[in-house]
């Protein structure tokens, strides 16, 4: 007897499940991953973060342009890069800004993320900066939220961390110029990284020439070539011509199980040494995304020698996190 | 509506540089440096720069995060950096724009002015004045003075040539 599978029906997505970040002008109003943003909106938050990197290069590191608009950083997951920049970010912008860590309880969750949200909205916020160990929080904030309010999700889950990864294109047009000609490898434990995702976006709306994930099996999605990068299991193959490198942190935090023999094993094989660095071009820049775990992915000779951009990512992070909170919180001309 | 013409812009830089030239001789400004406003501004002072001999390079101010029209009018996408080369502290600046309004703009230059430092005096030099002032703002320079209605607006095009015209809306928004 043929036994009949009864499948049930997936849920339809909307249209676009991300114009939820754009208000009815369709200016920008929440970010909560690159997608939906396209080249051209890309292109316009990089261009404005170049206008803002200046401000931190003054004497007098602030412009009045967020007076008296107060940004809340609501972070349920602990960050201190993170959190710091875009606070300086908000601070440099003149807003006042409020830092809220708040420890997550696993029962109450749903509950007390929206009761959170309705008490701080009570106080007259006008942006949210979130981080949240789940993914789609801050859509869900977004989703939420009274309508004067930006949300700007600063990494959920293992979905998106979009800040992250337009500071790093930011960097690699700012050393590199022009996209379409650039090899770039995202390099390690990409299953469980945001960064990676919101990366992989990100690059490719900008249409650079190849992108490349280089990672043990365990440790990249088996249904990640769609997204448009090559996979390589072997660094030696996979660094080869790349003129941008990004390691990435190896999250032992969100692993389960036996997905990595030992971090010795991995740093034999994935960790950037000197030695590997000269598999790519000689002109090659290293990217982290910070916190580097030296002696686990990275060699500490390679994150502070001569090819290392890890420090100017971080500068960068204000000036793109300014530009963002800036277009979210501006009306349309 | 009567239609006032514009000088030729060749005869403005000459006033605002003579009168710049006695400004010096008579030592009401002091080893000047000179900053324009981006766009309009930058473009006049460029050539009044060039025609005094300023020894300071020209500092150049893109006054876009000092506005306080942010709330209605969003953010330009593209913005240039202001640039001032030279410490302004204690410093003579001449300030250039192309057109003095309402004098908003001459506000948040100023605000942002202080953001770099203390001047000894700013000396405001614009090649068009005209009525509408919504500050107590004036110039010290002024090339051509104009009285127009709210529904006239002078557009200035350059930087070279440097061109200026009347255009008068049709319909005020």
């Amino acid at each position: 007897m043929a036994v009949e599978f009864v499948r049930p029906k997936r849920p339809k997505l909307a249209a676009d499940p991300w114009a939820i970040q754009f208000d009815a002008n369709g200016h920008l109003k929440h970010l909560l991953t690159i997608e939906g943003l396209g080249a051209e909106w890309i292109t316009r938050i990089l261009d404005t973060a170049e206008g803002f990197m200046s401000v931190s290069n003054r004497e007098i590191k602030k412009v009045p342009l967020l007076r008296g608009r107060t940004v809340v950083n609501l972070f349920f997951e602990s960050s201190t890069r993170t959190r710091t920049t875009f606070e300086l970010a908000a601070k440099r912008l003149s807003a006042d800004v409020l830092n809220l860590n708040i420890s997550n309880s696993a029962t109450t969750k749903g509950e007390s993320l929206l009761d959170t949200l309705r008490n701080i909205e009570a106080m007259q916020a006008d942006m949210f900066v979130v981080r949240h160990e789940q993914s789609g929080a801050a859509h869900f904030i977004a989703r939420h939220v009274a309508p004067h309010v930006s949300v700007l999700n600063a990494g959920d889950g293992w979905h998106a961390h979009p800040t992250q990864a337009l500071l790093d294109a930011y960097t690699v047009r700012k050393l590199k110029g022009d996209f379409a000609p650039l090899r770039i490898a995202i390099v390690g434990d990409i299953k469980h990284s945001r960064v990676a995702r919101s990366q992989i976006h990100a690059f490719n709306s900008l249409n650079v020439g190849e992108l490349r994930v280089i990672g043990p099996r365990t440790l990249i999605p088996n249904d990640i070539e769609p997204l448009g990068v090559r996979v390589f299991h072997d660094m030696r193959a996979g660094l080869k011509d790349v003129d941008v490198i990004i390691m990435l942190r190896l999250q032992r935090e969100r692993m389960e199980g036996g997905l990595l023999p030992t971090e010795q094993e991995f740093y034999r094989l994935y960790g950037l040494t000197e030695e590997k660095l000269d598999w790519a071009k000689p002109d090659a820049i290293v990217m982290h995304p910070g916190p580097a775990n030296r002696g686990v992915e990275i060699e500490s000779r390679v994150a502070d020698g001569p090819q290392s951009v890890i420090l100017e990512q971080v500068s960068n992070g204000i000036g793109v996190r300014m530009a963002v909170m800036a277009l979210c919180m501006s009306a349309e001309s | 509506m009567n239609t006032p013409n514009l000088l030729p812009i060749e005869k403005l830089m000459d006033q605002c540089h003579d009168a710049l030239r006695t400004a010096l001789a008579e030592g009401q400004l002091s080893q000047p440096l000179m900053v324009g406003i981006h766009s309009g501004g930058v473009w006049v002072a460029e050539a009044l720069h060039a025609r005094l001999g300023l020894p300071d390079p020209l500092g150049k101010l893109n006054i876009t995060f000092y506005r306080d029209d942010f709330d209605t009018l969003g953010l330009h996408p593209q913005v240039t950096p202001s640039q001032l080369p030279v410490d302004i502290d204690g410093r003579d600046v001449i300030l250039v724009d192309d057109v003095l309004y309402t004098g908003r703009t001459i506000r948040a230059a100023m605000n942002e002015l202080f953001d770099y430092g203390r001047p000894a005096r700013i000396w405001l030099v614009v090649l068009f004045e005209r009525d509408g002032r919504e500050l107590p703002i004036a110039a010290q320079t002024v090339g051509q003075r104009l009285d127009l209605s709210p529904r006239q607006q002078i557009h200035v095009a350059g930087p070279s040539p440097l061109t200026a015209r009347l255009v008068t809306r049709e319909d005020p928004a």
